[in-house]
């Protein structure tokens, strides 16, 4: 099995979809010469020519809705926002045209694209280029939405995506992007959207982490191990759809949950999961409540040190398993 | 009379007859709808189209059957200009499951994909970029269709206007874009509300030709339209139209109009451009006027029989709620 770098194994994905597919093109600002804000698209436009990595202007909104208008007459494009703080801009054209034209159509027309785009913070890009935003497009039925945590999973994820006749929200994390995985295997391969990984097996508590929470969820556990504490660790891959049964299963087992995400806590992912866990057949094996983390209800802030404090960090999820295990 | 009686030339009497029939129909399918919700018979909203139809009808019969359209809020013109089926959109507006959107669209949401129409849109400026996409398709594919993308003055004032009429251009984008100028947003008279003369100026500032039109004149839109659908086909890119025009009804359904007056609204309706078109066919006798009662009585009608399809059409079942969310 090969390593490869989750930038590398997002552009690989690409680049094999474009080569079996017509269909599929890219369009985004800088992803020509410049190979994209962060490197993803890089050497792309050298293979596939300007034509299908379609270098465009600054125009969110413009280039999320010709995606959308391609997409509904034959294409299936890959639109790269720079950053998904900018999914704002473009916030029209995903939830009222995207998201609902085929409903509002009675199921004529669908609308095959994917958006990808960086989310998270961590890198001192401050209040408008570090949020986590993807419970704003959650929220709107008819987008799907992926965090892949992984290259393995960002490679077969993107695939699933690409095929996906549905608008598709993509969320990369900027700190991720040079994470490694040692299994992606160079032929193209698809993980189903709304299926869960247990990134890690465990007994005594279950985390749902997304994104690059998933990693700190195991860091957490790797050091609970140590004080004889057996974590689970489950990560969705996608909240759009969300493969509830795995979680509701492990729950059922460990008796205990944490869910966790980078978001603001308020208003985040992590309370639909919350309720969706304590609707569900796992109520009556709940020996705690659920417990939740998420951001601080402030902007992104630039300084180091309060950027950290801001975001739940392997700490906070180590305190929480351990209050939530004593529990009785 | 028409200022321009140069017909084109690919266009048989036929179908200009054609033209003034969908003419009625697009009139008398309005008024149906304006009498209905005034009777609390339909629930939603409205957009009427009264007094615009030359600009629907007029550039949709340039098109061929594969080029596309975008539509607005004020759409029902569009729709009927590009082929639909009014019994199916009557039901639309009734909700049923007949209609175009099973009953889950309504007014500012008929679509009709297989006959080219991408959709009427209910956000302002919604569907610019929609239509600059599927241009997009139609340039990458070498299709060679045409996209006619419609909006309003207000439109003109969005930041999709400006991005796609940008993204059009530098791409060379088979899209025509026409402004229908019917002077008004809501309440917002374009006079308070843009500071030129003409939106159409604005195509400078992409690069791109803008012209102006009258949008009572049928021929005249007919002519510039399919000027710059060619273009468009050719591929030299975008085209801006903005057609003067001038909607009879207030915005949508509750619109006591105290934002212009009863004179404007009179000098608007003696241009109407059904009456000139008439007028100009018994003119170039393509059309007795008999013939034009007839056509008029016709039109008239089929939307009756919309009517009727619709009322007899039955209600979208309860399990079908959660049905095409999702592909």
């Amino acid at each position: 099995m090969r390593e490869l770098t989750y930038v590398e194994a997002l552009r690989e994905c690409m680049s094999q979809e474009m080569r079996e597919n017509e269909n599929v093109f890219l369009m985004g600002e800088d992803i020509g010469v410049y190979g994209g804000a962060f490197g993803v698209t890089r050497g792309m436009i050298e293979e596939f020519g300007s034509k299908r990595v379609r270098n465009t202007p600054i125009s969110e909104a413009g280039i999320t809705g010709s995606a959308i208008g391609s997409a509904l007459t034959g294409m299936q494009p890959i639109v790269e926002l720079q950053f998904s703080d900018f999914i704002t801009i473009a916030m029209d054209q995903l939830a009222n045209q995207a998201a609902k034209l085929r409903y509002m159509y009675g199921g004529k027309g669908n609308v095959p694209m994917v958006l990808r785009t960086p989310a998270g913070s961590g890198t001192g890009a401050a209040a408008q280029h570090s949020q986590s935003l993807e419970a704003w497009v959650a929220h709107v039925p008819g987008l799907k939405v992926v965090q892949p945590s992984t290259a393995y999973d960002a490679k077969g994820l993107l695939k699933a995506a690409i095929d996906d006749p549905n608008p598709v929200i993509f969320y990369e994390h900027k700190l991720l992007y040079k994470t490694s995985s040692d299994d992606v295997p160079e032929e193209s391969y698809r993980i189903p959207l709304g299926q869960a990984d247990v990134k890690k097996e465990g007994t005594d508590v279950t985390i749902v982490a997304t994104s690059v929470m998933v990693h700190r969820a195991l860091d957490a556990a790797e050091k609970l191990s140590e004080e004889g504490i057996s974590v689970e660790v489950i990560d969705p891959r996608s909240i759009v759809p969300l493969d509830e049964e795995t979680i509701v299963q492990s729950v059922i087992k460990t008796n205990r949950v944490v869910v966790v995400h980078e978001a603001v806590k308020r208003g985040g992912y992590g309370a639909e999961i919350a309720s969706m866990i304590t609707e569900s057949e796992a109520f009556d094996f709940l020996d705690a409540p659920v417990k939740r983390l998420g951001a601080s209800p402030v902007p992104v802030p630039y300084n180091p040190e309060l950027e950290k404090a801001m975001t739940p960090q392997t700490d906070d999820l180590i305190q929480t398993c351990r209050e939530t295990l004593q529990r009785t | 009379m028409l200022k321009s009686v140069e017909l084109l030339p690919e266009k048989s009497s036929d179908e200009l007859i054609g033209l003034l029939k969908e003419m009625w129909t697009i009139r008398y399918f309005d008024e149906k709808v304006d009498e209905f919700f005034a009777k609390g018979m339909i629930h939603g909203t409205t957009h009427l189209c009264v007094g615009q139809e030359p600009t629907a009808s007029g550039p949709c019969s340039v098109l061929r059957s594969d080029d596309k359209i975008t539509s607005t809020h004020r759409g029902h013109g569009h729709c009927i200009a590009k082929g639909a089926d009014i019994n199916l959109m009557m039901a639309e507006l009734f909700g049923r499951s007949t209609g175009y959107c099973k009953g889950k669209g309504g007014s500012m949401h008929i679509a009709d994909v297989e006959k080219g129409n991408l959709g009427a849109n209910g956000i302002v400026g919604g569907g610019i970029p929609l239509a600059t996409g599927a241009a997009l398709t139609s340039k990458m594919k070498n299709q060679e269709d045409v996209i006619l993308s419609y909006f309003g003055d207000g439109a003109a004032n969005e930041g999709s206007f400006h991005e796609s009429l940008n993204l059009a251009s530098i791409w060379d984008l088979p899209v025509v874009f026409i402004c229908e100028n019917n002077q008004y947003g809501m309440s917002g008279s374009v006079k308070e509300m843009v500071n030129i003369e003409d939106i159409a100026e604005r195509a400078s500032s992409y690069g791109i030709p803008g012209v102006v039109v009258d949008g009572n004149d049928l021929v005249e839109i007919m002519n510039e339209t399919d000027k710059a659908v060619q273009h468009a086909r050719q591929g030299k890119g975008p085209v801006l139209i903005e057609a003067k025009t001038y909607r009879w009804k207030g915005h949508s359904k509750s619109d006591a109009r105290k934002y212009r007056t009863r004179e404007e609204e009179q000098t608007w309706k003696e241009k109407d451009g059904i009456k000139r078109f008439r007028e100009l066919l018994i003119h170039e006798e393509i059309l007795t006027e008999d013939d034009a009662e007839n056509i008029r009585k016709e039109a008239k009608q089929n939307v009756e029989e919309a009517v009727q399809f619709a009322e007899e059409s039955p209600e979208p079942g309860l399990d079908t709620l959660l049905e095409d969310v999702y592909a």
